[in-house]
């Protein structure tokens, strides 16, 4: 059953881990849909988030051999439903006298901000969840989105709350 | 004391061999190039304590390292230099990697400020073995060589076992820096679990008590975690079949009334029939490899899995397992007899319940054992038995891969864990005989064999030179029917006989070839010069190729057509 699975996966920071970590899904023909890769508080160590669809079997297959990997720490999958998941966008907009105050409308919908303007572009940069991204790249759309930029989802763990 | 003053600086060169020296080393497999020039030089301080076997190509030094390994259990040691020596060692390193064999691979690499930069005799060797190995380094400091040295051992040697490869810098080799070897390692990422889980061991021995139809499917995680008296001591107990892989072979006696032979696509008709018609089906290092399972949603169709395993990714992989047990195999056996020990009463009820289950699976056994006619042309099978009877089955037999692989599995009968070297996952064509070289090596009392075939010992035969110079009275039994006989196989039966290039039309003498080298070559045309020529190879404590002749058009069976169920054998 193909899905969009979120791994969370603590490393040592050493050169070339992030090549034996994707070695293991291209080896197997899964395409990473995103991946964030940056340092914890801890020396030495940093943190990779992994998003990748595709078949369950497969994929906890893929979890069992990063375990194997003597550099990686710790795999975690994560899922909506026990986590916080977000992604930031950076899209640059066209804009005119008629179209500005929708615009500014727009972004403060979505709870974003204009980070640089120019005589007919507006940029935008708004964070939230990948669903929400969507959609404001839906509706920004029919304006003419002159570019955009993407990060990969970063996703933490909740802390369950004892009852 | 001066605590400021470094004391016992050497060079990098000499932290490397003295490092060996600390991990037990005694013998090197190596080709000297421009980037391991320095360390060359220091072993040449160290001739004492240190043997270097000098190989003909740096693909035979790794599979000798490989066969050293497998025969002695202890970590084989490879020295090559940078770009050609070390992509040269690859086929030997997926060996290895792919049959879980501890060996340490030690590449020069070119000076660290030309690592990039195209130099002469440069190649990204982490990047080439990374898929390959079971952890790869580069130094880049010499302050981390040693470490690095201690990390690569314990790797190679603990958990799953495996190749590990450090590739070294030309300019760490003759800087200078203390030497302090580290006397532990500490590795975040790295606890291989040795102990199974105390509830799933009690689980599967409740199965196992209850299981009317059970059977053991063993494989290399037998041999290589030394468990075979463990595993004697549990079929005994219960009066459970056992079915091996071919790595698996040499883990439980060949004659026990237990034991069904190999299973699989060349495997007896008993394992096959006794693996599908089980109702429980414990696996004990062995990885469910499709040559194994040939279909695997029909694979033990009537059966639960339980399976045994160090790496934990080689459970549920290929067949959904019940009864899950990460573990050392020696160990998590012994947790499981003594929980099965105190149920003496459980026990002998079992094992009249299953009375009838191993009349089954001997049935079946006396209608098709494994078979072969003679007539007056000389049959591979023949040679086989005969070299199993003239050494009693205490030789260690390397093969190639191919049919030679395959009628050794079923005519040799190997009665010791460690004595069949063959390269099982990767089937590497070149294996044997570099690897009967470094059994040799590792065991040189034991009469060392390698069978091979006339397509395969020609892929590393630049080795009998090595066999030569280091006087190791290894015997090449070559079964030769001047074809890719296994290729010609496959050819004949689902190919509508269209040998499309499986014939070697041009095979050397490999009589004179053995006499070129400095070797003894003998010859045999009729079955009547089998047993006189095998007699004469092991009185000559020298190299020795034997010529068999065989009938060219002889088959392996039983044999499983490719993605069939295993049952559907096609016996002779």
């Amino acid at each position: 059953m193909e899905k969009t699975h979120i791994l969370s996966i603590l490393v040592e920071n050493e050169s070339g881990v992030l090549t034996r970590v994707a070695g293991l899904f291209s080896a197997r023909g899964f395409n990473i849909d995103s991946i964030c890769v940056a340092k914890t508080l801890e020396k030495n160590e940093s943190k990779m988030i992994i998003a990748t669809s595709g078949d369950t079997q497969i994929l906890e297959q893929i979890t069992k051999q990063l375990n194997r990997l003597v550099n990686v720490i710790k795999v975690q999958e994560l899922t909506d439903e026990d986590s916080v998941v977000r992604q930031t966008v950076l899209i640059k907009v066209n804009a005119d006298e008629t179209t500005k105050s929708d615009i500014f409308r727009i972004k403060d919908i979505f709870g974003g901000r204009v980070i640089d303007v120019s005589r007919n572009s507006y940029t935008l940069e708004v964070t939230g969840s990948e669903r929400k991204i969507e959609s404001l790249i839906d509706i920004l759309r029919p304006l003419g989105i002159k570019d955009i930029v993407k990060t990969g989802i970063i996703a933490l763990q909740r802390t369950r709350r004892s009852s | 004391m001066n605590h400021n003053s470094k004391k016992n600086l050497m060079t990098g060169s000499k932290i490397i061999i003295e490092s060996l020296i600390k991990e037990g080393v005694d013998t090197i497999f190596g080709y000297p190039g421009g980037a391991v020039l320095n360390i060359y030089d220091e072993l040449f301080n160290y001739k004492d304590k240190i043997k270097h076997i000098l190989v003909r190509h740096e693909q035979g030094a790794a599979h000798a390292a490989d066969g050293y390994a497998r025969a002695s259990g202890k970590v084989g040691v490879v020295l090559v230099t940078s770009g050609p020596g070390a992509t040269n060692t690859i086929t030997g390193i997926a060996t290895a990697n792919m049959d879980s064999v501890p060996i340490v691979i030690l590449t020069g690499q070119v000076p660290t400020n030309l690592i990039g930069n195209d130099a002469f005799q440069e190649a990204d060797t982490v990047g080439i073995t990374r898929p390959c190995t079971k952890h790869n380094y580069l130094v880049k400091d010499i302050k981390d060589l040693a470490k690095t040295i201690k990390e690569a051992f314990y790797i190679a040697s603990t958990g799953r076992p495996g190749p590990v490869l450090i590739d070294i810098p030309k300019d760490i080799t003759s800087s200078v820096y203390e030497f302090d070897y580290p006397e532990t390692v500490e590795l975040r990422g790295y606890s291989p679990t040795y102990f199974g889980h105390h509830v799933q061991i009690s689980k599967l021995a409740a199965e196992i008590l209850k299981a009317k139809r059970p059977l053991l499917y063993t494989g290399g995680g037998v041999i290589s975690s030394n468990a075979a008296n463990e595993l004697k001591e549990l079929a005994e107990l219960l009066d459970l079949p056992v079915a091996s892989t071919l790595m698996g072979l040499g883990g439980f006696p060949p004659d026990h009334p237990l034991f069904f032979g190999m299973l699989g696509m060349h495997g007896t008709y008993a394992a096959n029939m006794a693996i599908s018609n089980a109702d429980f089906i414990v696996a004990i290092g062995a990885r469910f490899d499709d040559r194994v399972t040939g279909k695997v949603e029909e694979f033990g169709k009537n059966a639960k899995f339980a399976h045994i395993d160090i790496d934990p990714s080689s459970i549920g992989k290929n067949v959904k397992i019940e009864i899950p047990v990460v573990g050392d195999v020696k160990s998590v056996l012994s947790s499981l007899l003594e929980i099965l020990n105190n149920k003496t009463e459980e026990i002998s009820s079992a094992k009249y319940d299953r009375l009838g289950w191993l009349e089954e699976i001997n049935a079946w056994k006396y209608e098709h054992p494994l078979l072969y006619r003679m007539n007056d042309i000389i049959k591979p099978q023949y040679v086989i038995e005969k070299i199993y009877e003239l050494t009693g089955g205490e030789a260690i037999i390397a093969t190639e891969v191919g049919q030679n692989q395959m009628w050794t599995a079923q005519f040799y009968k190997f009665k010791n864990p460690r004595t069949l070297l063959t390269s099982g996952g990767l089937g590497t064509m070149g294996f044997g005989f570099p690897a009967a070289i470094g059994a040799q090596i590792a065991c040189p009392d034991k009469t060392v064999f390698d069978i091979a075939g006339d397509g395969s010992i020609q892929m590393n035969i630049q080795e009998l030179a090595t066999a030569v110079q280091y006087n190791l009275p290894v015997k090449i039994a070559i079964i030769n029917n001047n074809f890719l006989g296994m290729i010609r196989q496959w050819q004949e039966l689902f190919y509508h006989k269209r040998y499309s290039f499986s014939e070697m039309n041009v095979n050397p003498d490999f009589v004179k070839l053995a006499e070129a080298y400095g070797a003894v070559g003998l010859r045999a045309k009729n079955p009547e010069e089998v047993v006189p020529v095998i007699e004469k190879a092991l009185s000559i404590k020298k190299p020795v190729i034997m010529d068999f002749v065989v009938d060219k058009e002889e088959n392996v069976y039983p044999i499983v057509a490719p993605g069939s169920p295993i049952t559907g054998m096609l016996l002779v």
